[in-house]
């Protein structure tokens, strides 16, 4: 391991990824910051989905979907032959556009993924303390044992992600978490990953240019290849105000102040 | 297509609509409506036929002075002859020949299910599945002799002639759940195929398996589906007349060995009625208080599953 390998948790190596025939994600080069927030934006197409579940190997569920290139997770290559996906999504969990519970009951959708690790240690401590850091413990204390498709879609959301971090992932990848939810819940969801960054490293795909520069505190911004082509790929790679304010790309610069897509 | 104005607006290409709001009829809603309600009627008023008649001569059967319903329903020995009317031997061996056949039809039926769901590539999915349902069209009479000519020879031959009568229980058993676990398999599988994909990002998106998606995740959200269509495959054996008619036996046993031979509710049904008895003797009478409890063991499973079907709707969003 060489010292980059300690300030990045996540690097890409000339990344593509293809659905069959058709190359989504053309040649990604990054390099993602451990214990901070980095978002991913751009046009709707360009392959930001794509790109987030290549770093996970969730993008190989899809039949036909493969990739070239490398993925770094603490230096070690995702998608070398004797990797096991299974550990990396152990390592790299994500949270979903929509929240998606089990339809089981709230501890039980925290406990869920601990179980199947064969987690030892006391579950409802754990599961009380994924649910505080996820900012929904007294929401739910009192209803631990109904349903969590009883809950409000931003108490969901919140929920996912309690199940997500009860796993104890080094980075949380999430794909647009808070596009479902109100303003209110969306703040909730914004707040929480100011406090999650702390222990985890957080990937974040969104719409929302203000909150991508309200969170993050790096952006890689995607667009497509060039007007001939469906494939995308990351045109800039910065700190999140360096994108906002003074961006090295014309695209770049056309598309945060709205000029664009 | 003419210009059309209404109140000043240009109205193209919608011939029918009109300048007021009133009512008007609409001649084929009102047909296609009358004949789905036929439709409906006919389906119901024959299954209240179907109860009416079998309930009056079911009724004959009860009236008779031999008879009475507790010793119907409690008594271990059926022999019309010398006026013995205990349904029992006939319930069990049903009961025997159905465990059989679900012990046959439930875990293979549910691999199947699993398999096609959540392994299986789309491409192969698309294939196995009309071939499954293929399985399920055979005419039950080929079974039936399936069972009499290979599987009774197997069973003999493994377990011993001396224990293994020419007419069992178990053979008729055994490929009576061959026959069931196509249903089984392909109504479980929509049950499972149903469930949302997002519940197994979100399973797989936590480091699960495909097995612990499949089981953990999956199985149980589509549990009241796969309970239906176990009940309904229950249902389907009990009700199962050619296999057991031909392989089964033609005489009733009090018995709860599966290798001896024994008569079922329909086994006895079936051989009644094929043979040449007056309509109004006793024997005759007495296929339809069998058929009446046939009716309603079968009408009791089916409002369970309907129950659980309702409540399989309620699961996941
Ligand atoms: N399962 C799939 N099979 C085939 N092509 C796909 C699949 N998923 C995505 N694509 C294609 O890959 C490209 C990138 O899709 P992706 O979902 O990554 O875009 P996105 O940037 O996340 O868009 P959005 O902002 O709308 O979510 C699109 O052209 C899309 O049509
Ligand atoms: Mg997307």
């Amino acid at each position: 391991m060489n010292a980059n390998n300690d300030q990045y948790v996540l690097q890409t190596r000339n990344l593509s990824v293809y659905y069959g025939d058709f190359k989504a994600v053309t040649d990604v080069n990054i390099n993602i910051p451990r214990n901070k927030i980095t978002a991913i934006i751009g046009p709707s197409g360009c392959g930001k989905s794509t790109l987030l579940r290549a770093f996970n190997r969730m993008n190989e569920l899809v039949p036909g979907s493969r990739v070239e290139g490398e993925v770094l997770f603490n230096g070690q290559n995702l998608y070398a032959k004797d990797v096991d996906p299974v550990e990396v999504r152990h390592r790299i969990g994500m949270v979903f556009q929509k929240p998606n519970p089990f339809p089981k009951s709230i501890y039980e959708n925290v406990a869920w993924g601990a179980r199947i690790h064969g987690y030892r240690g006391n579950m409802d401590e754990l599961v009380e303390r994924c649910l505080v850091q996820a900012a929904l413990w007294d929401e739910v204390k009192d209803i631990l044992h109904r349903s969590g498709l009883a809950l409000s879609g931003g108490q969901q959301q919140r929920l996912c992600i309690a199940r997500a971090i009860a796993v104890q992932p080094e980075v949380i990848l999430m794909d647009e978490p808070a596009s479902a939810l109100d303003p209110i819940a969306t703040l909730k969801i914004e707040e929480l990953m100011q406090e999650l960054k702390k222990s985890y490293t957080i990937v974040i795909v969104t719409h929302n240019m203000q909150q991508a520069a309200r969170v993050s505190d790096y952006t890689a911004m995607m667009m497509l290849v060039d007007e001939h082509s469906r494939s995308g790929t990351v045109i800039e790679f910065d700190e999140t105000h360096k994108i906002f304010t003074r961006p090295s790309d014309k695209r770049t610069e056309d598309y945060v102040t709205g000029r664009f897509g | 297509m003419a210009i059309r104005k209404e109140n000043g607006r240009i109205i193209n290409g919608y011939p029918n609509r009109r300048a007021d709001l009133r009512k008007h009829p609409r001649v084929r809603e009102t047909i296609i409506q009358a004949l789905l309600f036929l439709a409906g009627f006919v389906s119901i008023f024959t299954t209240i036929g179907i109860v009416y008649e079998l309930g009056k001569e079911a009724l004959l059967f009860f009236r008779t002075p031999e008879v009475n319903l507790w010793e119907f329903l409690t008594g271990t020995s059926w022999q019309p002859h010398i006026e013995e009317f205990g349904v029992l031997p006939l319930a069990l061996s049903t009961l025997i020949t159905s465990s059989i056949a679900m012990m046959i039809a439930i875990p293979l039926g549910l691999t199947a299910a699993i398999y096609l769901s959540e392994y299986a590539t789309e491409r192969v999915r698309k294939i196995l599945k009309p071939t499954l349902e293929v399985l399920a069209g055979i005419p039950t009479i080929v079974y039936g002799y399936f069972a009499l000519t290979f599987v009774t020879p197997l069973l003999r031959s493994i377990f011993g002639e001396d224990v293994v009568e020419i007419y069992n229980m178990a053979s008729g058993g055994l490929v009576m759940g061959i026959l069931i676990l196509p249903l089984v398999a392909s109504m479980s599988e929509d049950a499972l195929h149903a469930v949302p994909n997002a519940l197994r990002e979100a399973a797989f998106g936590l480091g699960a398996t495909r097995l612990e998606v499949a089981l953990k995740v999956v199985v149980p959200a589509a549990m009241s589906g796969i309970a239906a269509a176990i009940i309904v495959g229950i249902s389907r054996a009990i009700g199962e007349t050619m296999i057991v008619a031909v392989a089964v036996g033609a005489g009733p046993n009090f018995t709860f060995n599966p290798f001896r031979g024994a008569e079922t509710m329909t086994g006895y049904i079936v051989r009644i009625s094929g043979g040449d008895l007056s309509y109004d003797s006793i024997d005759y009478n007495s296929i339809f208080a069998i058929g009446l409890l046939l009716f309603f063991i079968t009408l009791t499973l089916n409002i369970i599953s309907q129950r659980i079907v309702r409540r399989f709707r309620e699961v996941y969003e």
